[in-house]
């Protein structure tokens, strides 16, 4: 087993003085995809945040590429670990080439402006998403679906060895989910070392080697798919009775079973 | 970070910059033909040439012309120029196209500290400091209740800290103008906050112009993390810029901007708001080609308005008031348009 490019070692997460999570260890793989799973305020928001550097660390350590995170200046972190967040709104309407040709601020000079080399890697990423045709788009006129897509190629002109991302199937239709997974697992044979956060069990089946099960701020399990997805630890952890299922294609799949809720009565439909 | 200056001009919108520039000088020549002593272009061009050639003034016009009305223009190109671009800044750092030097508060703050450098009796300089000393106080309250006060709608939270920091900063000015001479003191505070250019002096447009240079020359140079930081703090530092220092130090900037001009031109709204506006839907929200773009729009700007101001009525009509008759429809105007309009 080669050397994890991101580990956390007893970590422990939270708002300054509030404690959200603790003894968290993780580790991430080149060429690996490592699904966290957890249920709402079980605290992956906070962990990734800690794992990026945006908030201090309470307790143990993050080790970036074998380096400890509190010794990386942000240009250092950037150029070993990029960030995705969930594709958003945004404020002003860069292009998408602008929008991608950020993810190059790492690797300039404080008062450089990006070369033409910095936007040969930037288009290099958006026809490795296929949506090179966008580049002149503006970044406010695209679907979601495309925002997430021009935020990946932006990590991938980022050229950091790892990945981390933010519930990025979060807000896209059933399509584009499957489109942006496709792309993850792609990263992931090229080499990345890539780490999302996702409310959907059969995505962690369909595309990590390994997962990891957050809940109120401890790791309740982490290994492969199969092992840690049990319907027993999916209800325990979600308070729902869910079937587990091999289809005949060779995917698995998770079923809420919608008429035996936990407690016997009924289910009641979301509206 | 060799560049060289094709590089640094690649994706500029050549075009629309120099069709501004065009534009800006020919309202320049105008601007100075025009106003109560008439000159026409002969005579300026004599003066301008006795001038180069080292002749001693003579008459008039050479008094005219480089004592009262190339400074006068000069300091409306100026002014226009640096509440665009310190708008321009706010803007793309507060992520928020509705945020202007006027909005933030910062204009009524660094109107505080410059009528409170008037009630002192202070000379130009030190009403230029307590101006930028009020103007940075103040953005850095408004800031600091923004992000102090967890709301949903961190915009919203923003513009209301501005209007009431601004409002307070008034209720300071109002004092003042109790308390000072009323002979003396009172008729200049009053002109000063309606903002205005007529009792400019060549000396003042001195002053300021380094002040204003010396806070643009960060804003050019950090105008692709300007960018950046326009993602949000977390993306920022994300994507490896020093997200928090940066941010102060270009408000620190743009704040200078705002003050140095506020302290000789009293308080112009609303410019600081539209041109941002108008040079974004010209070439979008990159820095680097909109701060510029912003700077030639608003010194064209605030020198044909200026120029109105002094030739329009036989009384000279303070510039505030009509950068505040224009702009205000045309912030509503933005406000109609929407989110979709933000460009």
């Amino acid at each position: 087993m080669s050397s994890p490019i991101l580990c956390a070692r007893r970590l422990g997460f939270g708002y300054g003085a509030k404690r959200v999570g603790r003894d968290v260890d993780l580790e991430v793989q080149p060429g690996e995809v490592v699904c966290l799973l957890g249920p709402n305020g079980s605290g992956k928001t906070t962990l990734f945040k800690t794992i990026l550097g945006l908030l201090p660390a309470q307790a143990g350590e993050v080790l970036v590429d074998g380096s400890p995170l509190s010794k990386l200046s942000r240009p250092e972190l950037a150029r070993r670990l990029a960030y995705v967040p969930q594709a958003h709104a945004a404020h002003f309407p860069f292009r998408v080439i602008d929008m991608v040709v950020m993810g190059r601020t790492a690797h300039l000079g404080l008062f450089a402006a990006p070369s033409n080399e910095d936007r040969r890697r930037a288009i290099e990423a958006l026809s490795a998403l296929g949506i090179s045709d966008l580049a002149e788009t503006e970044y406010t006129r695209i679907s979601g679906g495309q925002r997430q897509l021009a935020l990946i190629a932006r990590a991938l002109a980022q050229n950091a060895p790892a990945i981390v991302m933010d519930e990025p199937t979060a807000s896209l239709d059933f399509g584009n989910q499957v489109i942006v997974l496709a792309e993850v697992r792609r990263l992931a044979a090229q080499g990345f070392a890539v780490l999302l956060s996702t409310h959907d069990p059969d995505h962690a089946f369909s595309i990590s080697q390994r997962v990891a099960l957050l809940n109120a701020g401890r790791l309740l399990a982490q290994g492969r798919p199969h092992d840690v997805l049990t319907p027993a630890r999916l209800r325990e952890v979600y308070g729902v009775t869910v079937t587990v299922e091999r289809l005949s294609q060779g995917q698995t799949v998770c079923a809420p079973d919608f008429c035996v809720a936990p407690d016997g009565g009924a289910q009641k439909q979301p509206s | 970070m060799t560049r060289s200056m094709p590089r640094l001009l690649a994706g500029i919108p050549l075009g629309v910059l120099g069709g501004l520039t065009v534009a800006l000088l020919a309202l320049i020549a105008a601007a100075a033909l025009i106003g109560a002593y008439p000159l026409t272009l002969s005579d300026i061009a004599q003066a301008v040439f006795r001038r180069l050639a080292g002749a001693p003034p003579r008459g008039q016009i050479d008094t005219v012309l480089f004592e009262v009305r190339l400074p006068r223009v000069f300091a409306a190109v100026l002014v226009g120029a640096a509440l665009a671009a310190a708008g321009a800044a706010y803007q793309t750092l507060f992520r928020n196209p509705l945020v202007s030097p006027d909005i933030l508060g910062v204009s009524t703050g660094a109107g505080l500290g410059a009528v409170f450098g008037i009630f002192l009796s202070l000379p130009v300089a030190g009403i230029q400091l307590a101006a930028f000393i009020m103007g940075l106080a103040t953005v850095g309250l408004v800031y600091a209740i923004a992000s102090v006060v967890h709301g949903r709608e961190p915009l919203l939270v923003l513009v209301l800290a501005g209007v009431v920091v601004g409002a307070l900063a008034g209720a300071a000015i109002s004092l003042l103008k109790i308390l000072a001479d009323p002979y003396d003191q009172l008729p200049a505070i009053v002109f000063w906050l309606l903002g205005s250019l007529s009792a400019i002096r060549k000396g003042e447009v001195w002053s300021a112009t380094p002040l204003v240079v010396a806070a643009l020359v960060p804003l050019v140079l950090l105008r692709w993390r300007i960018n950046v930081l326009s993602l949000g703090d977390e993306e920022a530092k994300a994507l490896g810029v020093e997200a928090g220092r940066l941010r102060l130090f270009v408000i620190a900037a743009a704040t200078l901007m705002t003050a140095s001009v506020v302290a000789i031109s009293g308080v112009i709204g609303w410019l600081g708001l539209v041109i941002p506006h108008i040079a974004r839907m010209l070439v979008g929200p990159n820095f680097d080609r909109l701060l510029p773009t912003a700077m030639l729009l608003g010194g064209g700007y605030l020198l044909l308005v200026d120029t109105l101001a002094r030739s329009m009525a036989r009384i000279e009509v303070p510039i505030g008031i009509l950068t505040a008759v224009i702009g205000a429809p045309f912030f509503l105007w933005l406000l109609a348009r929407g989110r979709e309009g933000w460009s």
